[in-house]
């Protein structure tokens, strides 16, 4: 029997969609195990959310008191320690931002073998784990050997969690080592406010790095205008400085939900899907018919977009 | 001062491609330096430009044709460049993070750097797990996803911002020695000029087996084993518009026209 130890994510006193997804991944592996699903629950009003995070399927939530924010020193400690105590056959975390700042750390200290961004997994006699490779053109399976491993899943992928659930609070005494506190959250800062908001933006006409040149971004403003539409981008694109930070949709750029997203040689990847799979409608125009943006596209055209896009602006002129 | 880059070369898959085995077959695989390592050298480069007597070394875990993409990163200002491979390594199929923790921390005992840094991710196995895990294996600080990055080597810290999701960036105080994980868009990574790339060719790219680094085979060992991939089964329902240009953009325009889009 081996049980299953999932660690939530809270930001700026509010769990993150994440956790509730943890639940479900952390419940379905702890099923295939045959264990029990622990939760933890680290810094911040840790009882407060402990009772948001009493839901269906877990059995026990160790609530520690360190802090108020996230800080990988403090996290990489609890999470050891609580190992220790528990034995877990499993740590599960998630593969955001944060995710990325200790689950690494922590399989290294307890010498487990580490898969991060799994979409899905199963444990029937070995551990099976499923990942994207080549910016989601590939699918692969890895398989796990070992009695205890360290998890990361990706966000979005399962089901949040519902319905209430007994599950028992426990809080935890962690001894942390202040010396080996090397880093300090100062301060959180929101970015990309300016000219236009593009999460009120009914159609999106939407440009990724497939328009090659700065120069040639005139190409789709010269659509949006056309189509009455506002203008947004995928990362790279900002990156380059060719648009300011506030037209970027993805994870770490905006969550926008439009009626219509026009992507624009733009290939899907999973940051950028996180953004806009919210949209009504999608549709895409790219030269790669498996570009993974034809997977939750409605409507596409393969083709090059210096073609199609003067073509389309045309039409409404 | 010395700060240690880590560089991988990835592999593009071109449009159309076939999988043979465990690998997309050679002939649709085109080579580059991986994009989040090209923001890390450019900062690398930035460091030494800023700062006195900084040496910026590169550290590559691949075979010999990795070289062009390394003279690539020398071409831009690296000072020099240690590449890591030998016959056990060509033979895996898959190299899991606690083997590249395992070299890189064998390379970082050789160098003593003082500060380190790596990509966000590779954008071809996308594990995302190396720096860190690096950092955690010799003891270094650590921040991943590191968005700017403002050095005070006199008191020994990096001001730096991480860039959270959804538009928010948290501000961290770092000891250095440190390992710093970094995220496209930091600074704007510059060309290789005539000059640099004619430099590039004098500057010296150490091979190394993994018994130079005092290591042995034992160390690709993994309990992780890659079992099978494959195209993913598209899920996608979408109706794609079939041909010219023209033809398909007049079909877009009626679907957009029938939504009342543009009628204004
Ligand atoms: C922590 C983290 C956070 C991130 N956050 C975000 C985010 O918020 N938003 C975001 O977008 N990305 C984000 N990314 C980056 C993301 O991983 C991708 O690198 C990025 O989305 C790729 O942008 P793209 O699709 O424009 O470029 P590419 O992936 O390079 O795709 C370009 C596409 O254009 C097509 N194309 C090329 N030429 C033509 C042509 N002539 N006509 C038609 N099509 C053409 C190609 O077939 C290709 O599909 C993040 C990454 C990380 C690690």
């Amino acid at each position: 029997m081996s049980d299953v130890l999932a660690i939530t994510e809270h930001r700026r006193g509010e769990l993150r969609d994440v956790s509730y997804e943890l639940i479900t991944a952390g419940r379905q592996l702890a099923d295939d195990l045959g264990g029990d699903l622990h939760l933890a629950v680290i810094s911040g009003d840790v009882s407060g959310f402990a009772d948001h995070l009493n839901r269906e399927g877990v059995d026990t939530i160790h609530t520690v008191d360190e802090g108020e924010e996230f800080n990988h020193d403090v996290y990489t400690q609890v999470i050891t320690q609580l190992y220790d105590d528990l034995q877990p056959g499993a740590v599960v975390m998630p593969n955001s931002v944060n995710g990325l700042d200790y689950a690494p750390a922590v399989a290294n200290h307890l010498s487990l073998p580490l898969v991060t961004d799994a979409i899905d997994f199963a444990a029937d006699g070995a551990l099976e784990v499923t990942r994207e490779q080549y910016g989601s053109k590939v699918e692969t399976t890895v398989e796990v050997d070992a009695d205890h491993v360290a998890l990361t899943i990706r966000p979005g992928e399962w089901p949040a969690a519902e319905g209430t659930g007994d599950a028992d609070i426990v809080s935890f005494d962690a001894s942390i080592d202040e010396s080996a506190v090397k880093s300090t959250v100062t301060g959180f800062e929101e970015v990309g406010g300016g000219d236009v908001d593009i999460t009120e933006a009914d159609i999106l006409v939407s440009v990724g790095r497939g328009i090659k040149e700065e120069e040639n971004i005139e190409l789709v403003e010269k659509l949006a205008d056309a189509l009455g539409a506002t203008l947004s981008s995928s990362r790279p694109i900002v990156d380059n400085g060719w648009l300011p930070k506030n037209r970027q949709v993805g994870q770490s750029g905006k969550v926008v939900t439009p009626d219509v997203y026009i992507a624009i040689g733009i290939s899907g990847a999973v940051q950028h899907v996180a953004g806009m799979k919210g949209a009504d409608t999608i549709i895409a125009i790219n030269t790669d018919p498996n570009a993974p943006i034809f997977d939750i596209a409605d409507y596409g055209i393969v083709d090059d977009l210096f073609d199609v896009v003067p073509a389309l602006t045309e039409q409404f002129q | 001062m010395k700060v240690l880059v880590t560089v991988k070369e990835v592999a593009e898959v071109e449009d159309e491609f076939e999988i043979d085995g465990l690998k997309i077959d050679e002939r649709y695989l085109d080579y580059d330096l991986n994009e989040w390592d090209d923001y890390a050298v450019e900062e690398g480069v930035q460091i030494a430009e800023e700062n006195d007597d900084v040496e910026v070394v590169t550290v590559t875990i691949g075979p010999e044709r990795a070289e062009e993409t390394i003279r690539m990163a020398l071409a831009k200002g690296a000072d020099r460049a240690v590449r890591v491979w030998d016959d056990a390594l060509e033979a895996a199929d898959f190299v899991d993070v606690a083997t590249k923790t395992d070299i890189l921390a064998a390379v970082v005992e050789e160098e003593q750097p003082d500060l380190i840094l790596t990509g966000v991710q590779a954008s071809d196995d996308a594990f995302g797990a190396t720096g860190v895990s690096l950092a955690d294996a010799i003891d270094f600080e650590w921040a991943a996803v590191v968005n700017a990055l403002d050095l005070d080597v006199e008191a020994g810290v990096a001001n730096l911002r991480r860039e959270l999701e959804g538009g928010i960036e948290e501000l961290t105080d770092v000891d250095i020695p440190a390992v710093l994980t970094i995220q496209t868009g930091i600074n704007e990574p510059r060309y290789a000029s005539l000059r640099g790339i004619r430099q590039a060719q004098s500057k010296e790219i150490a091979p190394k087996s993994l018994g130079d680094l005092g290591l042995d085979a034992s160390v690709i060992d993994s309990e992780i084993t890659l079992t099978s991939m494959y195209e993913p089964e598209s899920e996608s329902d979408a109706t794609i518009w079939e041909g010219s240009a023209d033809e398909t953009a007049g079909k877009l325009a009626e679907f957009l026209r029938d939504k009342g889009v543009g009628q204004a």
